[in-house]
């Protein structure tokens, strides 16, 4: 009933699904670290997602779709940017004019230029099946079997990590973010790093909004984003600000939308999957989060606290394993909620403030 | 120089603030507008047109009117919510959700209980007050009690409330579903339960004679006098209340608020059951007054919308029902627009983007129309926080 | 002197913002190898002057020599570049950063190429520079260690390294001893003189007039922005100087009667307090006040006396210990019960705490009393009497604003501090008054005025805690003087005849047994 290629294709789903919320959250991470407050994600990608449509069908191509895609989340970020920076605005408030606007211009146009002429998209990027390590086996299917962009998300996560920790665009991006006025003072033009790094953030919304066209869906539909930008948002913060934190939170909501999207199938015992599942999560996400915890010498309330995740899900997996549930069918709408719940809980589960860019949603202006 | 100003002159300076006041959102609201014409122009339709359209389905005859009045109800409702939360400095992006809760409960309330007409009623939207408030609460609570930040928490309570109401009104067994329709809806509630439509005739005090009015009979309801009761009562609460100036405090400088005794905790959760609450009204009023059964589809938006109501209002009651007239007019005047000239009605979405960045970002404006007044910086809690270069010892 | 001996010249500065004539056509030069001191009260232009000296500021006019050479300075990169280094008074270390890395920020030195953002950075190369840096100047500090984890005293040698590394010739240090204990400050003066040896010249920031008896090779002293003055310390005095930095005599002293302690109106026993980070900073305090007394606490900033306050205003909860005030255990209170037992408290950060800054100064004047008759009713506030007592105590306590609907952010930071004092002290049933750096950052006429009011309040029978950095002010105020140190009360000694040096000693942990410390 649960054999293992049901959990490959599972964990493998799970990948795919964490794509585009890791790459929301990178875009939180440069435009954060910098010190602008970035709600507009959500807008930004719907945005990108639209442009990415139109241009791959006129182009014909797929790859230029999501240049065209990258350029205008680039270009939407870039607006947030000057409303935050040259015209002052609250950065909580200019988020939601990106979101609003992105939802009334995405829609306006899907009117005019989609629904009147009936075009079609012109299908998704082909899988990349990296030769020899695709053979592995378990990892090989769940890893290196997958299209371009789910690639690129990785590779995106380390740049992004050797950028903000090792060079020094990194080192005053983040001075910029924490203590503009420091930075001012050794010359470090502070509101051009900030222009800098948010329109960098937008192009990498741009590919997450891209990937739901080019990869996932082929086609547009209004309001397809969900909230995914959202949810990056709150993956970036429960990943500290860090981008391998973020890409762990996101396969974690990965693997909770994948199992949403497996459960609606029918094909299995829900509760019993969902049970065992749950647990197998639990217990990987409590592990790493307790290893990491002790290689940075964190506090101790953490490490207990992943440690009881941990063991709660060993038994939760030992339960659903062992045990046979009455079959019972979960609304799916319930399914769908797991998301969005997790998403509290990791907020309410942070330290307060922990790990936040001091000079965050604070305007710098020189006199 | 010790100086205590007359009565008058304070008179003439708040006239002066007003004014200010009224002018930048009027310039936003006019740039918005040419932006938009832009946007008509691109597409192959007249804006010129296009806004006739909008006008006359706003205002054109008494029937517009009367409809423009009834789609300003809700966005007074959901602004009045987001003024009292962003004035209490809680960015509650779950007023959409809200809304929703005050509906759905209201209906059930309306057509699961049987009760005397007036008393089924007041339950039903005192339900709904209640249901929002609550669910208004909970991300409020949270923030109280861990921290966790609301914009984030309340807007991800809407997607879960969105999906719960999906599944209560399924007609795949959904709880709450219409078992004669195979739609997603509730049924219907009980007429005790209806928001009566006005009777101009009938109103005839010795100090009101309205029926002059009588012809207007039927095409409005209750909801939007109820609406503007609560404008006055938001007005009262924030600036004539103990709890209004607490909130205000906690809003501003929650650390100013904890040295003055105030205790932030619960003013936060208070702030956002009663944003919760004032929204979850506006939901019960929609459903109870025109369409008595709820289904998913109806009523989206005002949430986010009234974000752009309640800055544009300037996050004072008054502000707030002049730009909710404004969005309702819109609303009102999209469906001719769009019959006229083929302008989809989405384009309103865009002028309520439009408008709420311009209000927002009011240096551009000031820019635009070259003002010289300089804005009063950190007045509410959704100004910007700005730190300036020199500003040390 | 001969034009090359020159380190600086600056020529007829003049530099206005909106409503203000920050500095006004001055003229200042700093030789080679000197100590200059820029004596000046707050808002005298000191700082503008040295923003302007380190491109922070564009001058309106005037022209600045460096070495000889005149020079535009469009930021601080052109300063840095031209071998200008600043301490400022508020350090600009990023504190979640290693020293390392706040040492190297904008100056990584990686390749000169286009790419150079990109390339890695070299730690370890900047931590070989720090240490020889460190070692060559005397200032020991460790180049792995977090800012946020150094005591204030490290920080500031970080910054001068700061300086130090980006090839600082001249150095500006803006008021550095206003956060280290006289022996700090000693030693900061130790670094100063084997600097200038070296041939750095040093501009020196302040408003005390001992320190700049003590180091300085030439003094000049600028009020309301323009220069008014300037002397060589072995031919002035202390009094000379004060008087031309605030532009009349002043009275160094505060003029008080004897004090008449009555009753114990607060009693702290064994207090225990924790800080944010749930570090326990507060260890066991106890002391008592009376009625009619001044209890001074002095005591280098940062060693529990803000944790204290906030314990004994309700603000923090205690982790342990009694307090009593009047006879009542408040030790868990609300800081609403407090203040209407008859609490007032002036706290240390009047933006954060002291006043809600858009509202006006009427409702400001009522924020610890809003909720209570006359200022409002049932559920009900009323304006009429918020107005009334606004305009009462605007006028009883000299707060200079155009109108009582003023937001309070608009008023000088005299009148905000005035606006606080007047609530605090206006209160109906005050018994105990908690008074936390009063007068940090005000003019002279604010301070004395402030001064007075305190004093006042303890002829009246008011019991006095005062809370400040400022030795001087302690031992001006005081009638008895406790001094705090590493989160303990290590003496408490009467104000008459305490004796300067000792307490200096004191508030640097000297005479405290080696077990305490382990925190420094």
């Amino acid at each position: 009933m649960m054999d293992e290629k049901f959990f490959i294709g599972l964990l493998a789903l799970a990948f795919v699904k964490a794509t585009p919320i890791t790459l929301g959250a990178l875009t939180g991470i440069y435009s954060e670290r910098s010190g602008i407050i970035n709600i507009g994600i959500e807008g930004t990608m719907l945005v990108a997602a639209f442009t990415s449509f139109i241009v791959s069908v006129v182009s014909q191509n797929l790859w230029v779709g999501l240049l065209g895609g990258m350029l205008a989340g680039g270009l939407v970020s870039l607006l947030l940017a000057v409303l935050s920076i040259r015209y002052k605005v609250n950065q909580i408030i200019a988020g939601m004019v990106i979101n609003l606007l992105a939802i009334g211009v995405t829609n306006y146009a899907t009117r005019v230029y989609i629904d009147t002429s009936g075009i079609a998209g012109i299908g998704v990027l082909p899988k990349w099946r990296i030769p020899l390590l695709m053979d592995i086996p378990i990892l090989g299917p769940i890893l290196f079997q997958h299209q371009p962009l789910v690639y690129f998300m990785f590779g995106l996560v380390v740049l992004t990590h050797y950028v903000m920790f090792y060079t020094p665009w990194g080192l005053r991006t983040r001075a910029v973010g924490e203590h503009p006025r420091a930075a001012d003072t050794v010359g470090i033009p502070v509101n051009p790093m900030r222009y800098a790094s948010t329109v960098i953030g937008g192009l990498i919304a741009g590919m997450a909004g891209s990937f739901l066209v080019v990869e996932a869906v082929g086609s547009f539909q209004k309001m397809m984003t969900t909230g995914r930008g959202f949810i990056a948002l709150a993956v970036m913060i429960f990943g500290r600000w860090n981008p391998f934190g973020a890409l762990v939170a996101a396969l974690l909501f990965g693997f909770a939308e994948a199992l949403g999207v497996r459960l609606q199938l029918g094909d299995i015992n829900n509760i019993q999957a969902l049970v065992y599942l749950t647990g197998l999560g639990m217990l990987l996400g409590g592990t790493i989060q307790m290893i990491t915890d002790f290689v940075k010498k964190k506090e101790t309330r953490s490490k207990i606290i992943a440690g009881m995740v941990a063991i709660t899900g060993l038994i939760a997996a030992i339960l659903g394993q062992t045990l046979t549930f009455p079959p019972t069918v979960i609304p799916f709408q319930f399914l769908g909620i797991l998301p969005y719940v997790l998403t509290i809980l990791v907020l309410t589960g942070m330290v307060r403030g922990a790990a936040a860019p001091a000079a965050e949603g604070v305007v710098y202006e020189k006199q | 120089m010790t100086t205590s100003v007359s009565p008058l002159s304070r008179l003439g300076h708040n006239l002066r603030q007003t004014l200010g006041n009224i002018l930048i959102p009027i310039l936003a609201i006019l740039t918005s507008l040419v932006v938009v014409a832009g946007v008509i122009a691109l597409s192959g339709a007249n804006p010129l047109e296009g806004f006739m359209g909008l006008w006359d389905g706003a205002f054109g005859d008494g029937d517009a009117v009367a409809n423009t009045i009834i789609k300003t109800t809700p966005y007074i409702f959901a602004g009045l919510a987001l003024t009292i939360a962003f004035r209490g400095g809680m960015f509650n992006i779950g007023v959409e959700g809200q809304f929703f809760v005050g509906s759905i409960i209201a209906t059930l309330i309306g057509y699961a209980l049987r009760l005397p007409p007036v008393i089924h009623l007041i339950v039903a939207i005192l339900g709904g007050a209640i249901g929002g408030g609550l669910w208004g609460a909970i991300p409020g609570w949270l923030k109280a009690r861990t921290g966790a930040n609301e914009v984030i928490t309340t807007i991800m309570t809407n997607y879960i409330i969105l999906r719960i109401i999906n599944w209560l009104i399924s007609p795949n067994g959904g709880p709450m579903r219409n078992p004669a329709r195979p739609l997603p809806q509730t049924p219907e509630v009980y007429p005790t339960a209806y928001l009566p439509w006005i009777d101009f005739s009938k109103i005839n005090f010795p100090w009101v004679n309205l029926s002059w009015l009588a012809s207007a009979t039927g095409s409005l309801h209750w909801g939007s006098i109820l609406a503007l009761i609560m404008a006055v009562i938001v007005f009262v609460l924030l600036w004539r209340t103990i709890l209004g100036f607490e909130i205000r405090t906690v809003g501003i400088s929650p650390t100013a608020a904890r040295y003055a005794g105030v205790n932030v905790e619960r003013t936060m959760v208070t702030t956002m059951a009663l944003s919760g609450a004032m929204a979850g009204i506006g939901g019960a009023v929609q459903v109870l007054a025109l369409t008595h059964y709820f289904s998913t589809g109806f009523n989206v938006g005002y949430g986010f919308d009234s974000i752009a109501v309640a800055m544009l209002g300037g996050l004072h009651p008054a502000g707030v029902v002049l730009a909710a007239v404004l969005f309702g007019a819109m609303d009102a005047g999209a469906t001719i627009m769009q019959m006229r000239t083929g302008v989809p009605i989405d384009i309103v979405t865009i002028i309520q983007g439009l408008v709420l960045m311009f209000v927002a970002a009011d240096l551009i404006v000031r820019q635009i129309y070259r003002i010289r007044v300089k804005p009063a910086d950190g007045t509410t809690p959704v100004s910007a926080t700005v730190q300036t270069a020199g500003e040390s010892g | 002197m001969a034009e090359q001996q020159l380190a600086l010249r600056v020529e007829d500065v003049t530099k206005r913002f909106p409503g203000v004539l920050a500095n006004n056509d001055i003229n200042f030069d700093l030789e080679k190898g000197e100590i200059h001191a820029l004596l000046g009260e707050n808002g005298a232009g000191k700082t503008t002057l040295m923003n302007i000296i380190y491109g922070l500021y564009k001058p309106d006019d005037g022209k600045i020599t460096i070495n000889g050479e005149e020079v535009v300075l469009h930021d601080p990169n052109d300063a840095i570049r031209r071998g200008i280094g600043m301490v400022h008074q508020h350090f600009m270390l990023v504190p979640v950063m290693t020293v390392t890395e706040n040492v190297m920020l904008g100056n990584e030195k990686t390749t000169t190429n286009f790419l150079h953002m990109l390339a890695p950075l070299d730690r370890k190369r900047i931590a070989r520079e720090i240490t020889q840096l460190a070692d060559q100047h005397n200032l020991k500090v460790d180049p792995s260690a977090y800012v946020r984890d150094l005591p204030v005293g490290t920080q500031q040698r970080v910054e001068i390294i700061k300086a130090l590394h980006r090839g600082a010739e001249i150095l500006i240090l803006d008021e550095p001893t206003a956060v280290l204990t006289p022996q700090e400050a000693d030693e900061l003066f130790d670094i100063m003189r084997s600097l200038t040896q070296k041939g750095k010249s040093i501009i020196f920031i302040t408003h005390k007039l001992k320190e700049v008896l003590a180091i300085a090779d030439r003094i000049t002293v600028l009020r309301g922005g323009q220069v008014v003055g300037s002397a060589i310390p072995s031919e002035t005095s202390e009094h000379e100087l004060a008087s031309m930095m605030v532009g009349r005599d002043v009275l160094l002293e505060v003029e008080k009667s004897e004090a008449m302690p009555g009753d114990v109106v607060l009693d702290v026993t064994d207090l225990i307090a924790e800080d944010d980070l749930g570090h326990q900073v507060v260890r066991g305090v106890s002391f008592e006040v009376r009625a009619g007394e001044i209890l001074g606490v002095a005591g280098v900033q940062g060693n529990g006396q803000r944790e204290m306050v906030e314990a004994l205003t309700g603000l923090r909860r205690a982790v342990g210990g009694h307090i009593t005030l009047l006879g009542e255990n408040i030790t868990r209170s609300q800081p609403r019960h407090i203040t209407d037992i008859g609490s007032a408290h002036v706290p240390e950060d009047r933006h954060k705490h002291g006043l809600v800054l858009p509202f006006t100064v009427a409702d400001n004047l009522v924020l610890n009393a809003y909720h209570v008759e006359p200022f409002s009713k049932q559920f009900f506030v009323n304006r009429a009497a918020i107005d009334a007592n606004a305009d009462r105590l605007v006028q009883e306590f000299d707060v200079r604003t155009p109108s009582i609907e003023t937001p309070a952010s608009s008023l000088s930071g005299g009148n905000q501090q005035k606006t606080i004092v007047a609530r605090e002290l206006s209160h109906a049933t005050v018994k105990l008054l908690i008074v936390n750096q009063p007068t940090r950052g005000l003019d002279v006429g604010s301070i004395e005025f402030i001064h007075k009011r305190i004093v006042q309040a303890r002829d009246n029978g008011v019991a006095v805690l005062l809370i400040s950095a400022e030795l001087d002010e302690i031992m001006g105020l005081a009638d008895r003087i406790a001094v705090m140190y590493s989160g303990r009360i290590v003496a408490t000694v009467p104000a008459e005849g305490a004796d300067r040096n000792r307490l200096g000693l004191l508030m640097a942990g000297a005479e405290v047994s080696s077990e305490i410390n382990t925190l420094m």
